[in-house]
């Protein structure tokens, strides 16, 4: 890997300032998609910002949301009572990220600003209805997420924390690529009065996105049994090695009626 | 050149690092802690596992500057007083290595395992060795040392899931 200045921020406000002088800077979070990509020189920032002394991890219930910091762990949300109580999805999303080791250092703002198409974390904030706070704004997750490792934060802009309002009911199942763990097909689905929202990760060539035709067949009943016959285009899916388009268009399907199914269980 | 400052079992060490350096390599070039192996450099076999303020990690992807001011333990940290911890006397009792290349990785998470579950049965074993390679499929051994290495260490029998 090619060599870097490394900093730590002690606040989230120093981490900006540093952000707007430091030379070709990246942020580093857990470094757990990061430190990887700089192996490989896909990336070579002059400098990296590192987070972990800002104040930006932990977990707390404010009113009907649950508030997670930026730096907060897969393993932390995954143990954590109060998820596990309030959002009992996210828990479980969080606890088969990876593996063990991984989780101990990989933080859901790193997931999140990194927007891999085949993370997990993306499925549950669309679904949700989560927002992102940054160190300027509030971003609703519809408006985040811009396509593949894309997103809408600005170059100084810092993820401190993502909230989630607690739904009604709500699954996430995954069909993982069994080397890496990461979703081939992940589909999240919530359940808040009488919306409905359905999110797919993995699969779509844009990224996370929403499946709309599902979302109104289970608005209407919230039951795997609405999903029969609702399609999805193949044309806006990926396709690799490990899965074609067709075969991940027909994975939803199926990932889907599984998720409705542990919903309601 | 950035100066760290960390606790390796138990002993205060300092050095002059790259920024880039990872935390394996400053426990195996720096320290000469060489039972840290590593196996993929790509953060998918685990032979690289140490713990980081009582955590697994892995020490292929963690920069050694990230680990200022921590406590690290090696696999050279387990044995006491010369008596080898539980978990490596059961891998040593049943045979819970081939090559052994894996084994100092297999061991910190198996040990991880026990601090966070306490006596485990097979099926959470299995799972919870997801992020640990072992290259000559030895896997059946390792669980079963893993098994008894939390009984060991716990004086307990694994807790059965409902269905068993």
């Amino acid at each position: 890997m090619y060599p870097f200045k490394y900093q730590k921020a002690a606040t989230v406000r120093g981490a900006v300032s540093l952000l707007g002088k430091a030379e070709d800077p990246k942020l580093l979070a857990g470094g757990h998609t990061l430190i990887p990509t700089m192996k490989q020189r896909l990336a070579s920032p002059k400098t990296l910002v590192d987070l972990s002394g800002a104040g930006l991890s932990g977990i707390e219930q404010k009113g009907r949301n649950i508030v997670i910091g930026a730096m907060t762990t897969h393993a932390e949300v995954a143990a954590s009572p109060i998820v596990q109580q309030a959002i009992p999805a996210l828990a479980q999303l969080a606890g088969h990220i990876g593996d063990p080791h991984v989780r101990h250092r990989g933080t859901i703002g790193g997931s999140v600003a990194n927007n891999d198409p085949a993370a997990d974390y993306p499925a549950a904030l669309m679904a949700l209805g989560a927002t992102v706070h940054t160190s300027k704004r509030k971003i609703p997750a519809e408006e985040f997420f811009a396509g593949m490792f894309a997103t809408a934060l600005d170059e100084d802009e810092v993820i401190t924390k993502i909230a989630f309002p607690v739904p009604a009911k709500a699954a996430y199942v995954k069909f993982p690529n069994p080397a890496s763990r990461y979703a081939i097909v992940g589909v999240f689905v919530a359940k808040k009065g009488s919306q409905v929202k359905v999110a797919v990760t993995g699969a779509g060539s844009g990224g996370v996105f929403r499946h709309t035709a599902m979302e109104e067949a289970l608005a209407k009943r919230f039951n795997p049994k609405s999903l029969e016959g609702v399609g999805t285009p193949a044309a806006d899916l990926n396709g690799d090695i490990h899965a074609s388009a067709d075969y991940r268009a027909h994975l939803v399907g199926v990932i889907a009626k599984r998720a409705v199914a542990a919903a309601i269980a | 050149m950035p100066t760290v400052t960390l606790t390796v079992n138990g002993r205060s060490v300092t050095a002059d690092v790259d920024a880039r350096t990872l935390l394996v390599q400053m426990l195996r070039e720096n320290l000469h802690l060489t039972g840290t192996h590593v196996g993929c450099d790509t953060s998918q076999c685990g032979a690289c596992v140490v713990h980081v303020d009582g955590k697994a990690v892995k020490s292929c992807t963690t920069f050694a500057v990230q680990c200022q001011g921590t406590e690290v333990v090696t696999i050279e940290g387990l044995a006491q007083d010369g008596k080898l911890h539980p978990m490596q006397e059961a891998f040593r009792e049943h045979h819970g290595l081939q090559c052994g290349f894996c084994t100092p990785g297999m061991i910190m998470a198996a040990v991880d395992i026990v601090n966070r579950k306490g006596a485990v049965d097979e099926a959470t074993i299995r799972e919870e060795l997801e992020g640990n390679i072992c290259r000559c499929t030895g896997y059946h051994n390792i669980v079963k040392a893993v098994e008894a290495g939390a009984q060991a260490m716990t004086g307990k029998a694994p807790a059965r899931q409902a269905a068993e």
